[in-house]
């Protein structure tokens, strides 16, 4: 700030040092002695009368609500906050609110009738999570490696696009509550795009269905891949725009810069895992960690930033999109010819032209669908990387056709849980900014 | 007004319907996956603008359009009620989505069956989710609903603002001593919550 | 590595460490719930395990099973990337079915332990906020034992019209469909 004006000099009475007193300050800082630098000028007698009777009125703290229902918290969570002026001192964050029964659900489903409700946990990105979940299955029935190569490129070219989706979606929705709706609609749009390929691949605009227990559920459309490479053009060129529309803005770095930082540490104490993570300097991405399907074939990297706050996250976000559409790419190149569901009839649906034309087809299909395929006693733990972080499903079976158990490790809880932390301390409206960056996700998070 | 035949009152209310129809405000109560479908059918590709609705107004008190998207669970359903009674009348409730309408396939001991358990409903959406056409068509169906003055929901159901909610501490607890019942000592603490 | 974690287990804690085995790849350590908290602190601590993340909390209900619940703890090293799964049995009886907190060891904990006090009923000694998290401190019971009836629901609030006028206790109970579903 520079120091032109001729009251700033009357003012401040300093010559010398140029810049160094405030042109003008808030009258909260007259209010506060500390606030006053040196070489001003003390207030006049009946100024400095109000400002002491200004220190000397009493605060309160004051209880408020935010949600069940509120424009910001776009997942349905309350948080309820104790605030001195505009600093929290408290805070008690409670979900449930959208606990839908997933895993007393899965109890009484087949395996593969889970996929719909899988799809709904984390709703922005539900390839992912069918992909996730059929892996666990796929892991207890010890068929991992026997899934066909194509259906593990289509898997993960599926849910690479289900991941620029789910941090778009992240993105624009918080930098809509920040007041950036432009933004919202060039990422909608974007996501759009996107979506548009799940539906020619799936038939559903979000909620897929599309994997099976051994693979997927049919091939990709024959102009798929021509059609995927024009879609991720146009996305990154809108990623590019929306990033323009507020890398350089004010308001919207003073928002996230520094606001709601998380140390690594306390991260990984919290069991944060996903972007959340690897924003806070921990290198840790399930698809380099332990690479599952067929992850190790492409080349990528993992982003992390060591800020930890608000602003990592989304430059997090930004760059594991832009390194999904390039392993996308890869896979496009990659993709073998081939079956993309597992030839075992113990396992997969037999074909329809063999359900409508021979009795041994319409029978296994009657007991596949009515039975479910049995899945030997026994439990696993199997993760993979979703759009918040490690999700993991614990299957545990008794040898019938339905889980005995389907517990799902939800990332969204545990990032929710340190909600808490993360806002304590901070002014109130910078909930809305925190909240968004964490990406809680309520049907994840509440399950 | 309708009690009032006369060229100039029906055709004032034509008015009056006209001009409601086309500046709905809606609330968006949005709890689940279908708030997905409801940021693409704000968005530019379907444009709800066309329609006069494209304004969520975050206050129930602005609003005139309820709509619930998504799942309503037993623990909302409170929530949901109260904010419908914040609203101000004529009113109009959408459910947008089948977890909304009838509880969807989400049959189980959390899950309300339809959000017209708690509240009247004027239009039902079906969809998990519903397409943005399919949101498109509801809502016009609405629009048609209100130029033909064919009443809102509160018109039809009776104003159901006024009613005790049932407090299930006073019920009894279960009797056949299974592990549904828990004894005093068992319960949740009651001290040491915020609010 | 893995492997390494359950002879070390065992090794160190003797008795303690009830059973091992693998299964599918996963490491399984089933532990007497006295040396619970004693085993977690030495796998978050010892340089060799570090386990800084308890990534997973969760009960498994064996109904008609003695002891009943099994409470599984999924732990995962960073630095050396291995993981191990602990159980701990736990007894029906109200008196018996409780383990240690592990919140003092991880924050992860605070949460996953309320969940699984609120969805099955399993106490957790210690624990410094035990309040249901998912469902309404209204709702009687822990919906995810196996015994407690799918379709049980247990309304806070309904449209007068859409009650029941009868014993709202039996519809709590019995009534397992709305009406819609009934006809």
């Amino acid at each position: 700030m520079v120091a032109t004006s001729h009251k700033d000099a009357t003012v401040s009475g300093h010559k010398d040092v140029p810049g160094a007193a405030p042109v003008a300050h808030s009258l909260a800082d007259t209010f506060e002695p500390s606030g006053r630098q040196a070489g001003e000028n003390r207030l006049s007698p009946s100024m400095e009368a109000f400002a002491e009777q200004a220190r000397r009125l009493p605060t309160d703290e004051v209880i408020i609500n935010m949600g069940p229902s509120h424009p910001a918290m776009h997942g349905t969570v309350r948080v309820v906050l104790r605030i001195d002026g505009e600093t929290i001192k408290d805070a008690d964050v409670q979900i449930g609110y959208l606990h839908r029964g997933f895993e007393k659900e899965s109890e009484n489903a087949t395996y593969n009738q889970i996929f719909p409700y899988v799809d709904r946990l984390n709703y922005v990105s539900p390839m992912l999570n069918n992909v996730g979940y059929a892996m666990a299955v796929e892991k207890l029935l010890g068929i991992t490696e026997r899934i066909p190569e194509r259906a593990e490129y289509i898997r993960v070219i599926a849910g690479e696009l289900a991941r620029v989706c789910d941090h778009l979606t992240c993105i624009v929705a918080s930098l809509a509550e920040l007041g950036g709706f432009t933004a919202f609609f060039y990422g909608i749009r974007a996501r759009e795009h996107f979506w548009e390929l799940l539906e020619d691949i799936s038939g559903a605009r979000m909620t897929h269905s599309y994997c099976r227990i051994g693979g997927v559920a049919w091939d990709l459309t024959e102009d798929f891949i021509p059609k995927c490479r024009e879609k991720i053009t146009k996305v990154r060129k809108l990623i590019d725009d929306t990033r323009t529309l507020v890398e350089r803005n004010r308001i919207f770095l003073d928002r996230m810069e520094g606001v709601g930082t998380l140390s690594g540490e306390d991260a990984v104490s919290y069991g944060i895992t996903g972007p959340v993570l690897r924003a806070s300097g921990v290198d840790y991405d399930v698809r380099k960690d332990k690479p599952y399907s067929v992850y190790d074939h492409f080349d990528f990297a993992i982003p992390i930033a060591d800020g930890g706050d608000n602003l990592a996250r989304y430059l997090v976000r930004i760059e594991e999109m832009e390194q999904s559409m390039q392993i996308i790419e890869q896979a496009m190149v990659q993709i073998p010819p081939g079956a993309v569901i597992i030839n075992d009839p113990a396992i997969a649906l037999p074909a329809k032209r063999e359900v409508y034309n021979s009795i041994e087809g319409m029978i296994a299909h009657f007991k596949h669908v009515m039975d479910g395929l049995r899945v030997p006693p026994g439990e696993a733990y199997s993760f993979t990387e979703a759009g918040n972080g490690e999700l993991g499903f614990y299957i545990v079976s008794d040898g019938t056709g339905r889980p005995f158990k389907c517990r799902c490790r939800p990332p969204s809880f545990y990032t929710t849980a340190a909600l808490r932390q993360l806002i304590v301390g901070a002014n109130l409206a910078d909930v809305v900014p925190i909240f968004g960056g964490i990406n809680m996700i309520g049907g994840e998070c509440d399950r | 007004m309708p009690d009032h035949p006369g060229y100039v009152p029906t055709k004032l209310q034509d008015a009056i319907n006209w001009a409601q129809k086309y500046s709905l405000f809606t609330y968006p109560f949005a709890t689940a996956c279908c708030a997905m479908e409801f940021m693409a059918t704000m968005a530019g590709k379907y444009d709800i603008a066309r329609f006069g609705a494209e304004f969520p107004r975050f206050s129930p008190r602005q609003a005139d359009l309820l709509l619930i998207v998504g799942t309503v669970t037993e623990r909302q359903g409170p929530i949901l009620r109260r904010i419908y009674d914040q609203m101000a009348d004529p009113k109009w409730v959408i459910a947008f989505g089948v977890c909304a309408s009838t509880g969807g396939f989400y049959q189980n001991y959390t899950v309300m069956p339809g959000a017209d358990q708690v509240v009247p409903v004027d239009v039902y959406i079906p969809g998990c989710p519903p397409r943005p056409e399919q949101v498109l068509d509801g809502l016009m169906t609405l629009q048609r609903r209100i130029q033909d003055h064919r009443g809102h929901s509160q018109r039809e159901l009776g104003n159901t603002a006024a009613f005790t909610p049932h407090d299930r501490r006073r019920l009894p607890i279960v009797p056949d001593g299974t592990s549904m019942t828990l004894d005093e000592d068992e319960r949740m603490p009651k001290d040491g919550r915020v609010l | 590595m893995a492997e390494s974690v359950l002879t070390a287990l065992t090794e160190r804690f003797g008795d303690a460490i009830l059973e091992t085995g693998t299964y599918v790849g996963d490491e399984i350590a089933i532990v007497a719930r006295e040396q619970l908290v004693a085993v977690l602190t030495f796998l978050r601590d010892d340089p060799d395990m570090a386990f800084a993340m308890l990534t997973d909390l969760t009960v498994v209900d064996y109904l008609e099973q003695t002891p009943r619940f099994e409470v599984v703890y999924q732990l995962y090293s960073l630095s050396k990337k291995h993981r191990v799964r602990l159980k701990v049995h736990v007894d029906e009886a109200p008196e018996q079915c409780w383990v240690p907190t592990a919140t003092g060891l991880w924050h992860a904990a605070n949460w996953a332990e309320r969940e699984a006090w609120d969805l099955y009923g399993v106490r957790f000694e210690g624990h410094p906020d035990m309040r249901r998290i998912l469902m309404y401190d209204e709702f009687v019971g822990h919906p995810l034992r196996k015994d407690y009836p799918q379709n049980a629901r247990q309304p806070l609030l309904r449209r007068p019209d859409a009650t029941p006028t009868d014993d709202q206790t039996t519809r709590l109970l019995e009534d397992s469909h709305d009406r819609r579903t009934s006809g």
